[in-house]
């Protein structure tokens, strides 16, 4: 017997749709064998980690506080994937994004800078742009990989994030603590709603989406990332410059990351910290893969890891699960969700021998 | 006819559906052993699906095949070779990654060395050069057609399948591969020759089935019947003529080449050595050449993919362009259809309409930046209504099109620009007679209202059909201007194979 991937004419809409949803459904199953494998009550495990973000309106916040940066950056990050320009160095940028951020409120500690927020918004934005844009330099100069570029240059932002921590930007009462001082009040977001730590950064977030939305979709900059990325040499026939492709794609991913961590300090820290790299960089590329790269797939896509991350939480608590399981249980989503994406795509074709 | 003897490959009733489409229906055929017998239709009259059948790659859904009379079961093409049937594909089954004697290894027992002389002697036998180290990533399309002849013929098969094998080689290496099937013939193997070639089978096959829309249209002698009579057979009507087109006077200059010449980029490209060429408006020139002796480079460097190393070895409508990039060239009115048509000329996950795209975004489909889907649409409409593509809409995607219709969208795209000067690469690749004709008369249309258009073709009939003048590229170099009216097949081959320059 034979068994072959056969490519679909057409993907229908609705099984776009429900991939998701039935990738999520098999990981559970998955998982729920492997917690009761593990000798967990997995009931106790799978209700913590999908419900229980929902059953109270702080938990619920703060899956909306996790989801702004991974929104943001997968959007960014989105955009260059379609364009096969691999920018998996957002976690840097996200760091360098903070740092600059940072550098108002640690030279004015008393707040007295004019649009203090929007500042350092700013800053934050053209610093995670300009770090993304050393790697589309070197890569349309030298023909240095963005991929071990972009990662490299994340090692080195943490280390930037150390030296400023640990020396010229320690805060002279934090009693030796490697962390700059508390923001002032002009430097904080503003939240969302009363009593949560939800701040404005989800408006950017979602933003954002709308605007690579248009830019995908839309607008033919878009069209020619696309191109670019689904077929180079149509891109390079049609006279769509491949240099550019680049600049733009790594620009807009590290701007975004930036964004998102200038919003992580001025939010949900108050302060430069070394916790500032947590692998948001990093699970936005999962975001942006399992939201098909589209930007509404990809609103869904963060809020569903977003759940996990704080159901996780909560179930490394209440069922006594290792953190490992959780992160297991997000490969399953992941696997899954490939594979459903896979049967959208192709279908399976069986060829028998015995036939006459 | 009832001999005493089975035939070699029979089949009987063998029907195969792909989805809603019958691409094949109750057909019956019988080949004998030192017989060349042709199998004659039109692109999608289900002649590769029934090799295939026979190849074991595909499997019949109704009806048997017999060889020796007796039934068998083949289900992988190791099975069919295994019986003593070899094929060489229409579309290449060969690994790019890989070298030309790494190919042949992974079917022919023997050591890399041994075959590679094996593929030399063979090779000079049959006119059929090919270096064995030569990566198959870096081969035109008519030096894979070679490897793929040469891997069948080691293996020594007692049937021998050749799927449109004539189409990329010059006349003088289609008689000798004629002279190698007749020996082969003469040794007792069976061939099955698909074409669509009236004239070449006439000269070669002593049996013919012609299939249409899948079926069986007729079973004859073809030394018998004159080629429109094949051809009505073949098509269901009277053969489509170009129509003689009146001839007009050339005018001024619109594309020309100055000394242009070109380093290989890589290993086994072709370095482009002083070519010299103008076309003018109100002119085809055409250019004739095997595959592999620096078309592609050539295409690249007029269309802009490749940049020349300075500006004035390409002049555009006056301009020196040679230092400037594709879409430069193209805001002077100039257009281009390259050999590739999926992932160049068209990007095969998008909708025909994102395809017009392309290069057509110039034509009112932008607003600021933002694309104009109404625009598009029509546009795109227009091109599949004019240029008879048939396809369900706009919104199908490329890749999913036959190589035929495909041609013609991206030709009926690069029309519809509206050029002043056009470059066109093998524009009738796999198109159907019907297509093929239409494609010609249209770029004589183009002709007659004034357009410059320049045509690189490996098939020498069609060149002689369109083109005003003609040149030859043979490694790297280009021939003078030949005046089309009064060359011949024979000089035109004598310059491919370096017998006169």
């Amino acid at each position: 017997m034979k068994i072959q991937l056969i490519r679909r004419d057409t993907a229908s809409r609705l099984a776009m749709i429900g991939a998701p949803v039935l990738a999520l459904l098999l990981a559970c199953l998955a998982s729920l064998i492997l917690f009761a494998l593990l000798g967990k009550p997995a009931g106790t495990a799978l209700y913590a980690l999908l419900l229980k973000p929902f059953l109270s309106w702080y938990s619920f916040s703060e899956v909306l506080l996790k989801m702004a940066p991974l929104l943001l950056i997968a959007q960014g990050l989105a955009i260059g994937f379609r364009a096969n320009v691999f920018n998996i160095g957002a976690e840097g940028q996200f760091v360098i994004g903070a740092v600059c951020a940072s550098a108002l409120p640690v030279f004015y500690p008393d707040g007295a800078f004019p649009l203090m927020l929007p500042a350092m918004i700013i800053a934050g934005a053209l610093g995670g742009m300009v770090y993304a844009l050393i790697a589309a330099g070197l890569r349309t100069r030298f023909g240095a990989s963005e991929i071990l570029v972009t990662l490299m240059l994340s090692l080195i932002a943490i280390q930037v994030l150390n030296y400023l921590l640990l020396g010229p930007w320690k805060d002279p009462k934090g009693f030796n603590f490697p962390q700059s001082v508390m923001f002032p009040d002009n430097a904080l977001l503003p939240t969302l709603f009363e009593g949560t730590r939800t701040n404005i950064s989800l408006i950017f977030a979602l933003v954002a989406s709308v605007l690579a939305h248009l830019l995908m979709q839309n607008h033919f900059r878009g069209y020619q990332l696309r191109t670019a990325g689904l077929a180079p040499r149509a891109a390079l026939y049609a006279g769509f410059s491949a240099p550019r492709m680049i600049w733009i794609s790594l620009g807009l991913g590290g701007l975004a990351a930036g964004i998102a961590g200038a919003s992580e300090v001025a939010g949900p820290l108050g302060q430069l910290q070394r916790s500032v790299p947590s692998g948001y960089g990093y699970a936005a590329i999962i975001v942006a893969y399992m939201g098909g790269l589209r930007p509404l797939g990809i609103v869904v896509s963060s809020f569903l890891i977003s759940v996990v991350y704080i159901g996780g939480d909560s179930a490394t608590v209440s069922a006594g699960l290792p953190v490992a399981a959780v992160e297991v249980f997000q490969g399953f989503m992941l696997v899954f969700y490939l594979l459903t994406f896979t049967l959208i795509r192709y279908r399976v074709s069986f060829f028998s021998q015995a036939r006459s | 006819m009832t001999n005493a003897t089975p035939a070699l490959l029979t089949l009987a009733g063998v029907s195969k559906r792909y989805g809603t489409v019958q691409a094949n229906k109750a057909i019956d055929l019988e080949v004998r052993s030192g017989s060349i017998h042709a199998v004659l239709g039109e692109n999608g009259a289900g002649k590769s699906t029934l090799m295939k059948m026979i190849y074991g790659v595909e499997h019949p859904d109704e009806g048997a095949i017999l060889w020796n009379g007796e039934a068998v079961q083949m289900s992988r093409p190791s099975d069919a070779q295994a019986l003593g049937i070899g094929m060489v594909f229409q579309h290449f089954s060969l690994f790019e990654t890989l070298s030309v004697v790494q190919n042949v290894s992974l079917m022919v027992k023997g050591t890399q060395a041994q075959l590679a002389q094996r593929i030399v002697a063979l090779g000079d036998q049959f006119g059929l050069t090919v270096d064995p180290d030569a990566m198959v990533h870096q081969l035109s399309v008519g030096e894979r057609q070679r490897v793929e002849i040469i891997r069948c013929l080691l293996l020594e098969p007692k049937l021998l399948i050749l799927d449109e094998p004539t189409s990329v080689l010059p006349p003088q290496s289609v008689r000798l591969l004629f002279d190698t099937l007749r020996s082969l013939q003469a040794k007792g193997m069976a061939i099955l020759f698909i074409s669509h070639k009236l004239d070449e089978i006439r000269e070669l096959c002593d049996e013919a089935t012609v299939l249409r829309g899948g079926e069986v249209t007729g079973r004859v002698d073809p030394r018998d019947h004159n080629a429109s009579a094949l051809a009505t057979m073949m098509i269901g009507r009277e053969m489509p003529k170009v129509a003689a087109t009146k001839m007009v006077e050339p005018g001024e200059v619109r594309l020309s080449l100055k000394g242009l010449s070109h380093a290989a980029i890589t290993r086994f490209g072709t370095t482009l050595r002083d070519i010299n060429l103008d076309v003018r408006s109100g002119q085809i020139v055409g250019i004739a050449g095997i595959s592999g002796n620096g078309q592609q480079e050539l295409a690249a460097s007029i269309s802009g993919e490749t940049l020349c190393t300075s500006a004035e070895m390409v002049t555009m409508m006056g301009k020196p362009v040679g230092r400037i990039g594709p879409a430069k060239r193209r805001s002077l009115d100039f257009t281009f259809v390259p050999e590739e048509r999926l992932g160049r000329g068209a990007v095969p996950e998008m909708s025909l309409a994102d395809n017009s795209l392309l290069t057509a975004h110039r034509q009112g489909m932008l607003n600021n930046g933002f694309i104009n889907r109404k625009a598009e649409r029509e546009f795109t409409r227009s091109c599949i209504d004019d240029f008879d593509v048939r396809t369900p809409g706009p919104d199908a995607e490329a890749g999913a099109m036959s190589g035929g219709n495909l041609q013609k969208f991206i030709l009926g795209r690069e029309i519809m620009l509206n050029p002043k000067v056009m470059l066109v690469s093998q524009p009738t690749w796999g198109v159907d007679i019907g297509a093929a004709t239409a494609i010609r008369r249209r770029l004589l249309d183009m002709r007659d209202k004034g357009a410059a258009i320049l045509v690189i073709s490996e098939e020498l009939e069609e060149l002689f059909e369109i083109c005003d003048v003609l040149h030859v590229l043979r490694e790297g170099e280009l021939s003078a201007p030949l005046d089309a009216a009064t060359t011949t097949a024979q000089d035109i081959g004598a310059y491919m194979i370096g017998a006169k320059t």
